[in-house]
């Protein structure tokens, strides 16, 4: 398979929200709708600090850098990582302006707690990816930082993992080059759904515009 | 549904607007004069003729705002519009339906039915009402008549037949407008449509409401992400919001000739709240123009039950109820326009 060309990435971030509903990733990156909410908004304000691509502090042996863009040609994604950290170690690769060899952890700052889905562990291992096509060494862990419980998680990196991302950016571009934004399955995670005025997922379990226009006309 | 907010009308023909911190300042010979905060404004209608400041313009553009510029006689003068209604599919999707006759007039037929259906049920609802006071057969008839244009309209695939039943039907139901005024007879009839200008009072009043209504179905086509001037029964004519009239002909007569109706059938308007000018021509003095659309407001505030999606909601998101299904249609979520029914 050839690599996707830059002006075809999707946004790493996507994956997020194409695991929490296909349809709603399909309307923000598709249909380019957008509604903010207070989930939306308080995100976009943990973030601030996180991003600040301008910050870059060395501690010991770990380097820390700030708003990472990152991209990966073979899947078609493009991003930023919120803090990569790189630690001095023998496996690693040597990086600009340092001494010594490190390998990169990707950490991932998200509101709230650790979810049931995994979605956030998805984004991740898609930052992963990214860096490891890009810096062309392994990135075997990372970590999520919730800031509910103000604790780091860490994750594995697995081979696994990693399939299941290529498989949905595989997905992604699939309904991003035929425009499709599917009909999915309404459910309870409809309720904290920031689109929910514009996707009107009832809408989806209705009766047949004929059937209504031909029921309506008889009365 | 989201919620309806409030549309801020500005009918001081001197007034600038201009943007002081989160509100709209409203400034008459360089004093400001009052302020109203944006964020519980769903869009500005300015009868002015000093307009806004850019300033003002960009605060509403990020915000959804529509702002719209009417003439002192409340011509549309213009709209001012933000990129963020970015979804090129869908507008691509409109252009080509609107560009093939036989796709079109599936939509169109369902607009029509519609009108049709709402201009029934304001005759109907005339002989509940008023039983005693109007020619309750000769409203039957028309009733029927309407039925039976309903009906035909479904087996149409052209638009110019369907235009024919249409125009059929629309002259035979308001031929009996003046019937259905009920009041102020010697100064409110109605004869026929005339307009630009309106000759006679009440035709002056439906072309105001008319202008309100097409004003807040472009506002909410737009903010689906369609293109308001792109029409499907109503073809392409420079500066024509097509695809507004279009959508408008559903609610014409429930929303606007109604409304018009119960203003004169309640009194609320007066022969003194009209001047009649040498040419003929009808104007409506600043205080009634106020007047007129504080009653509007509060009709916007009422609730209905929307027919299709079963839900609650205010008379002044109705259109924008319609714009949505509409663009659900042609995303291809639904499987056809459900028209907005109304009894």
């Amino acid at each position: 398979m050839t690599d996707y060309d830059a002006s075809e990435f999707l946004l790493l971030s996507g994956i997020q929200h194409f695991q929490f509903c296909e349809r709603q990733w399909a309307l923000i990156h598709i249909e380019q709708e957008w509604e903010e909410n207070v989930l939306t908004i308080e995100g976009s304000h943990l973030h601030e600090k996180a991003d600040d691509p301008f910050i870059r502090e060395k501690r010991k042996d770990v380097l820390y850098v700030r708003g990472l863009p990152i991209h990966s040609s073979k899947m078609g994604l493009t991003g930023i990582c919120d803090v990569v950290e790189f630690h001095q170690d023998e496996n690693g690769v040597p990086l600009q302006g340092e001494k010594g060899r490190y390998l990169p952890i990707p950490v991932e700052y998200k509101r709230g707690k650790p979810k049931k889905d995994q979605s956030d562990i998805l984004q991740l291992v898609a930052q992963a990816i990214c860096l490891e096509d890009m810096l062309y060494c392994p990135v075997p862990s990372g970590a999520l930082y919730y800031h509910e419980i103000r604790r780091r998680v860490e994750i594995e990196i697995t081979e696994e993992l990693k399939a299941q991302v290529r498989e949905t950016a595989k997905r992604m571009h699939d309904y991003y080059r035929r425009r499709h934004t599917p009909r999915v399955k309404t459910g309870k995670h409809c309720k904290s759904c920031s689109l929910r005025h514009i996707c009107l997922p009832e809408l989806l379990t209705k009766e047949s515009v004929a059937s209504y226009m031909k029921r309506m006309m008889a009365e | 549904m989201k919620k309806l907010l409030t549309t801020l009308y500005i009918t001081m023909p001197d007034a600038y607007l201009a943007l002081k911190g989160e509100n709209v300042s409203i400034i008459k010979d360089d004093e400001s004069i009052g302020r109203v905060p944006l964020h519980n404004l769903e869009g500005i209608c300015t009868f002015g003729r000093q307009g806004a400041s850019p300033a003002l313009m960009a605060a509403c553009i990020e915000r959804d705002i529509a702002i719209t510029f009417l003439t002192t006689n409340g011509r549309l003068r213009g709209r001012v519009i933000g990129p963020s209604n970015g979804n090129v599919v869908l507008r691509k999707t409109q252009y080509r339906i609107s560009d093939d006759e036989k796709k079109s007039a599936e939509i169109a037929r369902h607009f029509l039915v519609g009108k049709l259906y709402n201009s029934k049920w304001t005759l109907e609802r005339m002989t509940r009402d008023h039983g005693l006071r109007i020619d309750v057969e000769k409203f039957k008839k028309t009733s029927t008549y309407l039925t039976e244009s309903m009906n035909q309209l479904m087996s149409i695939d052209d638009l110019e037949i369907l235009r024919g039943v249409e125009g059929n039907a629309a002259s035979a139901y308001f031929s009996l407008m003046d019937d259905m005024i009920l009041q102020q007879k010697e100064d409110f009839f109605f004869k026929g449509r005339n307009r630009r200008p309106p000759l006679d009072n009440v035709n002056a009043l439906l072309s105001l409401i008319y202008t309100l209504l097409a004003t807040d179905v472009g506002a909410a086509l737009e903010a689906v992400g369609l293109d308001a001037y792109v029409g499907f029964l109503h073809r392409d004519r420079p500066g024509r919001m097509s695809l507004a009239l279009d959508m408008m002909e559903e609610l014409r007569s429930v929303c606007a000739d109604r409304f018009v109706l119960s203003l004169i059938n309640k009194k609320q308007v007066q022969a003194s709240d009209f001047v009649k000018k040498e040419s003929g021509a009808v104007l409506m003095t600043d205080e009634a123009r106020k007047k007129i659309f504080e009653l509007w407001h509060n009709k916007k505030d009422e609730k209905i039950t929307h027919p299709f999606l079963k839900e609650k909601i205010s008379w002044g998101l109705v259109p924008h109820a319609q714009a949505m299904l509409l663009a659900r249609f042609l995303r291809g979520d639904l499987d056809a326009y459900p028209a907005f029914f109304w009894k």
